[in-house]
């Protein structure tokens, strides 16, 4: 696997990606600062790491996702490449128009950062077909702007077209808004586009992959992308 | 030229922060306040002294940055 992890002013959680990347997939990530104009030739992967990209100034990720590599990133997709945007990730992806919705101030008005429960949704996505639909992970959060908003019509759209990846849910994978822990509509914790080769999420996949850090729910993620990579090639 | 866009939340989007900071003037006892919405306000002062052109560039700014239209209404005002 080709990965690149776009490196913001602001970002930090790019090692992590790296590390999860070099763990799981035996990629040797190239990291790519944000004012590149092009991919490394050949990427198959371009990870959005987590962070403070630009300080959250104006809203978080609004000018990350103007960056001029982000005309890169969009290319990318656009000719089917995988994007992945975790946590500042996800809002980066929002902003640049690559996924609906926007990630609003946590309906509790805190910054939350501990482990959250996440129901596998769907697992016909290259993200998710490392797990079983209906499973139910165990990986962290740490956000303050998680909250996802999206109109009616965009949310019977997702719904519809099955692109809610994964939703916060309590142990037992139960739909409880106690466990909806920043008040994200329809308990959205990550969504794909269309085609389903760009994820956002807000959790952190990338911190559970390893077994000293108490559990490796988020391998299936990056072992997922593996196997979809082999498969098409 | 001096500028200025307001953006605010449209009205259908929950405010949490408003709600906070409402919560606080009552706190503080600051009566009569019935509810408070938190917006931004850009003061920009524009080259040229056309005011359709500094109109339209306005209205780009706002468009592609200073808004999220998905969330978002703003307001343009030019001085005269």
């Amino acid at each position: 696997m080709k990965a690149a992890v776009i490196l913001f002013p602001g970002s930090n959680r790019e090692r992590d990606a790296v590390r999860a990347l070099r763990l799981v997939c035996g990629a040797n990530p190239s990291v790519v600062w944000h004012a590149d104009h092009d991919l490394p030739s050949g990427t198959d992967l371009v990870v959005l790491p987590g962070g403070f990209s630009y300080g959250d100034y104006l809203r978080c990720g609004a000018i990350a996702a103007r960056a001029p590599i982000m005309d890169a990133v969009r290319r990318h997709a656009a000719h089917g490449g995988l994007v992945l945007g975790i946590c500042n990730g996800f809002q980066i992806l929002c902003e640049s128009g690559l996924l609906p919705g926007v990630l609003m101030r946590n309906a509790q008005l805190r910054f939350t950062c501990k482990d959250s429960y996440l129901r596998v949704e769907h697992s016909d996505t290259p993200f998710t077909r490392g797990y079983n639909a209906g499973q139910v992970l165990r990986i962290p959060v740490a956000h303050g702007e998680g909250n996802y908003v999206a109109d009616p019509e965009t949310l019977a759209q997702l719904e519809g077209e099955g692109r809610i990846a994964f939703r916060y849910c309590a142990p037992d994978g139960a739909l409880d808004p106690k466990w909806n822990i920043n008040g994200s509509i329809a308990a959205i914790a990550g969504i794909v586009s269309d085609r389903r080769n760009v994820l956002g999420l807000m959790p952190h996949p990338e911190n559970h992959v390893e077994a000293a850090l108490g559990s490796t729910d988020g391998r299936g993620l990056f072992a997922g992308l593996v196997e979809h990579l082999a498969q098409a090639a | 030229m001096k500028a200025r866009v307001t953006v605010t939340l449209k009205s259908s989007i929950l405010d949490p922060q408003g709600k906070a900071i409402e919560g606080a003037l009552r706190s503080l006892g600051v009566g009569g306040i019935a509810s408070v919405r938190q917006g931004k306000v850009f003061e920009i002062e524009v080259e040229g002294d056309d005011r359709a052109t500094a109109e339209a560039r306005l209205k780009e700014a706002a468009d592609r940055l200073l808004a999220n239209t998905v969330i978002e209404n703003y307001r343009i005002e030019i001085a005269s």
